[in-house]
């Protein structure tokens, strides 16, 4: 498939994008599960290049923070002495994409953990936990997607395909499965799942949960592909030259699906990180130690850290390019691709 | 008319009984119930657990449950909640009417906008205005609803400007009438702000795009040719051909504005379906989660149903296609 100019540019931003996440352990400064007890909450420092006497330097360098006299919350910024920023450290042991054993990151300090993005309440580093949280909801976000439309693909290809009572009784399910609201849907179907187990397990449970509720729209699009594809002469043809039904699906019929596939996935990877974030804030989604970026932001729940720490709000900032990413490729994707008309009369990009 | 209302009438009965099977079906498939825990509990024979289980009928198969569970729907109870050891519909309308009452001001609200920005936008597509709109329209569909919801507490918490959290003030039973509908508008605020916000985005798109192709249809050339006036031609003339896939979308809306309110409740902590919704899922309360589930259905269907009766007013194709049949 040619891509076309825009479709190109969004994917390269989210390529960027996603391989900063893949290669998570060298951006984030240190382990996402590793506790600093000794400053809780800490806001985030700031990086200098001029000191308290007025010098530039070229090196950026942060202070340390101490906490204020009388307080036990508070910090203040201790100008006694500046802890210069250094790229290419070597700190934390990780695996990068689970592999390769490093110790390299991107930047760190010597003698002093920093907090570009302030710690949470066990003096977790808030920066390292979004990179690698973000590992957990797009992988979740992508896994669901493929599940939801390979479901969406096979039911639909059968219903379109095949027609008769099978058409019949699978779209009336299809129509059962729309009529839900989806959050309630999956707040339904994650209800009579077991509560409280690890956290792998509660990964794959919840990527499940998620894509299989959303089957019903795909199924219907890929449905109508196939309905039109299948009187289309070259099939018809390859059908008078004795092609069975599964070489006519495989070879003729469902690659006509591709744009619409790809325009789905588009609109439903973000969507369903997103649903991954909703389950993981409200505590029914993957569980603590293991950052997310739904129980990252479930501390917010309290009003008092709500009020309190603005900076654990923060992450919610970075997660904006990544949907604004999917956006641009889902409406690139659309703009006058052979998806469109298709995808307007059934609303395909709603919700 | 009186066909085409029945149908789609018995459409919907249809889809919610479907729904209420599905439901089931999945309690089938959850491991433990609500009286899973007390069996850890050596204070509690286990003939006690059993006898709890047989009394609710837990021990029972599936259509046995389901039988005894549509009767007591009939009677008007919906089940019995473990947690509150009292029927289900009683609680759950509570909540029900709440959860509708954010919804609906919002859906009104959401329209009530994205209609003339859709339209606004149409008029002048490529110019300033269209631009600065599709500009907010992107912007707020890339803020995750969590996000926004979150935002908009932190502002609230930090200006005062709202009262946050609950649906009335502590004092609301002493407030005279017109205190206390101000006192509920004051709550209402946040959550509604929340909910249109996220909802619009979709909408002002989609009346855009629904409207701008209207435009450059040649019947639009000759009213205008007629000189008729501008307002009337974009209201009068446009509007109305472009309504149909605007009506679908409308029944759509519903569905995902309920599913927004679901997560707004719990965050900004309105005493709706969905925090109760939570707190029943957390407890295994089994048919609180049924009924809450239902009664989302119930209010998704009946907005597809009146989207329905829409189309057949405003759509005469529908008409004369469901007369001739």
């Amino acid at each position: 498939m040619r891509l076309r100019r825009s479709v190109a540019k969004w994917l390269v931003v989210l390529g960027v994008l996603h391989g900063i996440v893949v290669c998570a352990g060298f951006f984030a400064p240190y382990d996402p599960a590793e506790q600093d007890r000794k400053s809780p909450y800490l806001p985030p420092m700031r990086v200098h290049v001029v000191d308290e006497e007025g010098h530039f330097h070229a090196r950026p360098f942060v202070y340390a923070f101490r906490l204020r006299q009388g307080t036990f919350d508070q910090y203040e910024e201790d100008a006694a002495r500046s802890y210069p920023l250094r790229f290419f450290v070597r700190g934390a042991r990780y695996r990068l994409l689970g592999i390769l054993p490093s110790r390299l990151h991107l930047f760190g300090a010597e003698d002093l953990r920093i907090y570009l993005l302030g710690t949470d309440a066990y003096g977790r580093d808030q920066l390292s936990r979004l990179v690698f949280g973000g590992q957990v909801s797009l992988l979740a976000g992508l896994l669901g997607a493929g599940i939801t439309l390979s479901l969406g693909l096979c039911i639909g290809a059968v219903a379109g395909y095949y027609g008769g009572w099978r058409d019949d009784v699978l779209m009336r399910v299809a129509e059962l499965f729309l009529a839900l609201p989806w959050l309630y849907l999956l707040f339904a179907v994650r209800a009579f799942l077991p509560l409280t187990v690890r956290p792998l397990a509660a990964f794959f449970l919840i990527v499940a949960v998620i894509g299989e509720v959303g089957w019903a729209r795909p199924a219907r699009l890929v449905r109508a592909v196939v309905l039109s594809a299948k009187e289309r002469d070259f099939v018809r043809a390859a059908r008078g030259f004795g092609a069975k039904d599964v070489y006519l699906l495989r070879w003729h019929i469902l690659p006509e699906t591709g744009s619409v596939l790809l325009t789905q996935a588009a609109i439903l990877v973000p969507q369903y990180v997103l649903a991954e974030m909703t389950l993981s804030f409200l505590g029914l989604g993957v569980p603590e130690p293991v950052p997310s970026w739904g129980n990252l932001l479930s501390s917010l729940q309290q009003y008092s850290v709500l009020v309190s720490y603005w900076w654990m709000y923060l992450p919610t900032l970075a997660m904006v390019p990544f949907f604004l990413g999917y956006l641009g490729l889902a409406s690139s994707l659309q703009e006058r691709g052979p998806a469109y008309k298709i995808e307007r009369r059934s609303l395909g990009s709603l919700t | 008319m009186m066909r085409y209302f029945l149908r789609r009438l018995g459409h919907a009965f249809l889809l919610i009984f479907g729904v209420s099977i599905l439901a089931f079906l999945f309690t089938t498939l959850a491991p433990g119930n609500y009286f899973d825990e007390m069996r850890l509990n050596p204070q509690i024979a286990p003939e006690t657990v059993a006898a709890l289980r047989a009394q609710y009928q837990l021990d029972r198969p599936l259509v046995v449950r389901y039988a005894s569970w549509v009767n007591s729907l009939i009677h008007g109870e919906m089940g019995f909640s473990f947690a509150y050891n009292s029927p289900v519909a009683p609680l759950l309308l509570v909540r029900a009417r709440n959860t509708l009452l954010l919804t609906v001001t919002a859906t009104v609200l959401a329209w009530g906008i994205a209609l003339p920005a859709g339209v606004w936008s149409a008029e002048r597509v490529g110019r300033l205005p269209d631009r600065l709109i599709s500009w907010g329209t992107a912007a707020l569909l890339v803020i995750p609803d969590l996000a926004l919801a979150l935002g908009l507490l932190v502002l609230a918490v930090r200006t005062g400007w709202f009262p946050t959290g609950g649906m009335a003030s502590v004092d609301f039973e002493d407030f005279s009438l017109l205190h206390k509908l101000r006192d509920l508008a004051l709550h209402l605020a946040l959550p509604i702000l929340a909910l249109v916000l996220s909802a619009l985005p979709l909408l002002v798109r989609h009346v855009r795009a629904a409207v701008a192709e209207v435009l450059g249809a040649p019947f639009m050339l000759a009213a205008q040719g007629h000189g008729i006036p501008r307002r009337t031609l974009l209201y009068r003339y446009a509007l109305p051909a472009a309504a149909n896939p605007l009506i679908s979308l409308f029944g759509f809306s519903i569905g995902a504005l309920l599913s927004g309110s679901l997560l707004i409740e719990v965050v900004m902590s309105w005493p709706g379906l969905g925090p109760f919704l939570l707190e029943a899922i957390l407890s295994r309360d089994l048919y609180v989660v049924i009924g809450g589930v239902l009664f989302s259905t119930v209010f998704l269907v009946t907005g597809n149903f009146l989207a329905d009766m829409l189309l057949y007013w405003a759509d005469p194709r529908i008409r004369t296609k469901s007369g001739a049949r």
